[in-house]
């Protein structure tokens, strides 16, 4: 900070205010509404509420509302982010930064996920079990053990491995010093020899451009009246919608079932067995989906339960896919009995 | 035209046009294929164009571009991140000409989706460390008196690909997370001093944090020398509202500073007497160095350029003689002062010409108006800013920060031009 002032006319930037014209305009924030948007905490513990959690009640919590994205243990699933892991790896090739390798401040966690996750429904989470899964997170990290207990008074107890891993930016000293110099315009060096080519890696995506807006039309086509679903009548089974139940749970971030279901990120899947695809009222589904037409039924929700963008491309449910055919059979048949 | 009923072309215009057709095609039927010495039948036929009638006004209450422009759009790279809702998509740069960055193609990021956010439910809180707390509607905001200023918005991640080697192939891609707008709206300094800061005591060691409205609430830390400096709450991006995913109705600009800075659909400042280390400044944003230790609070962007034509989307597809190469060039530091160009991967240098003089903290763009005759190019270019200082190689980034930054790449690029004009992006010795 001292460096950045240095840089900059400080002094007259920072003239007194006292000066300033007033406009009248707005009005006072009231204490109710500063407690409800000033949230954020500080590395001294400031803005943290009352309240605590220990890591084996946050292990439960963090099972039903993380784990679909960051994994059971917060090692994180496909490319979704990693929370636990990588210590020792951040002077090595590729550093696994995670909350327990790299982050400085426990409060940084608590912060976050207090405001931010779970990731489509931020700002659902208590104090308590904010607690809970921020300890479960530093038993992840294997930085606490599973009866640790985490609560407003003993947070600044936790010391964070790499709390003295960072440096204010030193760009003016290392790298400006040496750069601002008269640069060379002539036999700069003796040959230029290619050391790397973007082709062989082919990692860039096709153009689509005018295809794509094609693509789009005829979706909006594909947008007509679906035909009337077939009338459910097969008899479940029983042993069948249990084992779905379980598979549900890598759906329940996004998707709630039952009498009290709500919206998440994804639409309520009661009766979606056989009703017409997008059709649950009010939700806001991508132009893919609710332009797609047709019923889900056994052959639909096979193909889009195997791989919903592969059906579906650009379809929001961001969730890669159920691997084994036994899960999607059990799925299905879950599925029609919330359907009856 | 003809055979657009609503058009309404009269029975005259129709057998005109008709009879035009006819008779160009007994002339190529003739004439075999085109060459340069055959009149040009787009000349000597009368058009369609030239005949009947075209659109009327209203046909597209708002303009988009024209059909055969469809492939200057956004584009991204699937493999980056687990879904698009927290993603980034690129500007079509490598299309774009000018410096201004219209609204439609600029490139998005966002950490949790792009949000609906009406004028009418719009609100901004100002607390902490201020003589009053005070909240805004949106229609107070247009009360204060009001700026206009251009400004480039570069993501610090942009060109982070390229670290490990070259990797993809557009300027669109590797250097697409940038745009440039003209923006109206009120300072900062403004909005602070209407709470009053005699509560905050002496400003020197002061901070401003700032939030967005939508679910990843994403929050940054400003030092409050540069919130007061020239920090704006704007509300207009080319003389438009705001769109949507650039934080409609109303974002903040940290001239010069990475893009995360610039808060989308601002809810709230706070003054403080300390950085919140929120995790866009701690997990995210920070540079990790080759010994493990990393930077923080990196947050101005270094001077840096781009050759954007030719470059791998947009090959020589003219024959020899007359080529313009061009590109942009920005820093966050200032102005743009001078812009160098080398064929030859970087052993010789020609000073470009720059489209008009370099502006505080906006793209500028640069010509080099030169010939080509089939060689092969290594194509680069290299800017230097009002500060004197010279945008770096790969080499001299590496040499100080190791192998294993994701952000502030700011690195001389290399695009192969071959003999039939198609370009590649390399990495040269
Ligand atoms: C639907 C998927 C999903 C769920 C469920 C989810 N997250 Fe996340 N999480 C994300 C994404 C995506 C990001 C990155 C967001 C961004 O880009 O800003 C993230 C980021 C994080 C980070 C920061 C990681 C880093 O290295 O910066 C933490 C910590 C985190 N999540 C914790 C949680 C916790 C705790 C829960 C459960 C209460 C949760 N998440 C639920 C998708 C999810
Ligand atoms: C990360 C969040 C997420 C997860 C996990 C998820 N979904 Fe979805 N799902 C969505 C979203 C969002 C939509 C709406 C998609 C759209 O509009 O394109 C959706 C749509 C659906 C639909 C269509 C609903 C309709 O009304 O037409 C079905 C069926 C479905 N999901 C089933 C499942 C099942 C079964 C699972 C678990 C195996 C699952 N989803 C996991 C987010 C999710």
């Amino acid at each position: 900070m001292s460096k950045f002032l240095k840089l900059t006319a400080a002094a007259l930037v920072l003239a007194t205010p006292a000066l300033a014209e007033k406009h009248g305009l707005g009005r006072t924030a009231m204490p109710e509404e500063i407690a409800a948007w000033d949230k954020d905490v500080s590395p001294d513990g400031t803005g943290l509420p009352v309240g605590s959690g220990n890591a084996l009640d946050g292990e439960e919590i963090f099972a039903d509302n993380c784990a679909i994205c960051h994994g059971d243990f917060a090692e994180g699933v496909d490319n979704w982010p990693k929370l636990a892991g990588g210590d020792g790896t951040l002077a090595d090739e590729d550093p696994l930064k995670t909350v327990g390798s790299y982050w400085p401040y426990l409060s940084t966690s608590f912060d976050y996920i207090n405001r931010s996750m779970p990731f489509g429904s931020a700002q659902t989470l208590e104090p308590d079990d904010v607690y809970a899964i921020v300890a479960y997170i530093l038993y992840s990290n294997d930085l606490v053990d599973e009866e640790f207990e985490l609560s407003n008074e003993t947070f600044l107890d936790v010391e964070m491995p790499n709390a003295g891993g960072f440096i204010t930016d030193d760009r003016a000293e290392t790298e400006y010093s040496q750069w601002r110099a008269e640069p060379c315009m002539e036999n700069c060096k003796e040959s230029v020899e290619i050391t790397m080519r973007a082709s062989v890696l082919d990692v860039t995506p096709e153009e689509e451009g005018a295809e794509a807006v094609v693509d789009d039309v005829v979706e909006e086509a594909a947008a007509e009246p679906a035909p009337e679903p077939e009338p459910v009548v097969a008899a479940l089974d029983a042993e069948l919608v249990a084992q779905g139940e379980k598979v549900f749970k890598k759906c329940k971030s996004c998707h709630q079932v039952g009498d009290n279901a709500k919206r998440k990120t994804g639409p309520v899947l009661n009766g979606v067995f056989g009703a017409d695809i997008a059709a649950s009222e009010g939700f806001k589904y991508s132009k893919v989906m609710a332009g797609y037409g047709g019923v889900w039924d056994e052959a639909t929700l096979t193909t889009f339960l195997t791989s919903p963008r592969k059906m579906m491309k650009g379809t929001k449910m961001s969730f890669a896919g159920l691997k084994k055919d036994e899960d999607i059979l059990a799925m299905i048949e879950y599925l029609k009995s919330v359907s009856q | 035209m003809a055979d657009q009923p609503n058009q309404g072309p009269s029975r005259r215009q129709f057998l005109t046009s008709a009879a035009a057709l006819g008779a160009g095609a007994g002339i190529s039927a003739v004439a075999g294929s085109a060459s340069a010495a055959t009149p040009d039948p787009l000349i000597t036929e009368v058009q369609d164009w030239a005949s009947g009638l075209g659109d009327g006004v209203d046909a597209s209450p708002y303009g988009v571009p024209i059909q055969f422009e469809g492939d200057v759009i956004r584009r991204n790279v699937e493999w980056l991140t687990a879904d698009t809702i927290s993603s980034i998509n690129f500007t079509p740069i490598h299309a774009l000409d000018g410096t201004i960055t219209p609204q439609g193609c600029a490139f998005e990021r966002h950490h949790s989706g792009a949000i609906e956010l009406k004028k009418e439910d719009y609100r901004l809180m100002i607390n902490g460390l201020v003589d009053t707390p005070l909240v805004f509607s949106y229609e107070d905001l247009e009360r204060f008196p009001r700026q206009n200023h251009t400004y480039f918005l570069e993501c610090a991640a942009n060109t982070g690909m390229e670290w490990a080697g070259a990797q993809l192939n557009g300027a669109q891609f590797t250097h697409g997370m940038i745009h440039n707008m003209e923006y109206s709206g009120v300072t900062l300094r403004t909005l602070l001093e209407e709470a009053g800061l005699d509560a905050a005591g002496d400003l020197k060691d002061k901070w401003v944090y700032v939030e967005g409205a939508d679910a990843s609430s994403n929050g940054r830390s400003i030092p409050m020398e540069k919130a007061l400096d020239d920090c704006l709450i704007a509300f207009k991006a080319n003389g438009e509202a705001l769109r949507m995913e650039h934080g409609y109705p109303v974002r903040l600009v940290v001239p010069g500073w990475e893009g995360n800075m610039w808060v989308k659909w601002i809810r709230r400042i706070e003054v403080m007497d300390g950085p919140v280390e929120s995790r866009e400044e701690t997990s995210k944003y920070t540079d990790v160095l080759e010994d493990g230790t990393a930077r923080k609070w990196t947050w101005v962007m270094d001077a840096k350029s781009i050759v954007t034509s030719p470059s791998p989307q947009a090959p020589i597809k003219h024959g020899h003689g007359p080529l313009v190469i061009t590109g942009l060039a920005w820093s966050g530091h200032g102005k743009i002062t001078r812009v160098d160009v080398s064929k030859d991967g970087g052993k010789t240098w020609e000073t470009a010409r720059l489209g008009k003089e370099g502006e505080d903290k906006a793209l500028t763009r640069f010509y080099l108006d030169t010939e080509w005759n089939g060689e092969e190019m290594f194509l680069q270019s290299r800017a230097i800013d009002e500060t004197g200082y010279v945008q770096p190689t790969k080499t001299q980034l590496r040499e100080v920060r190791g192998l294993n930054s994701i952000y502030h790449n700011n690195c001389i690029q290399t695009w192969w031009v071959k003999a039939d004009g198609e370009a590649e992006n390399v990495e040269v010795s």
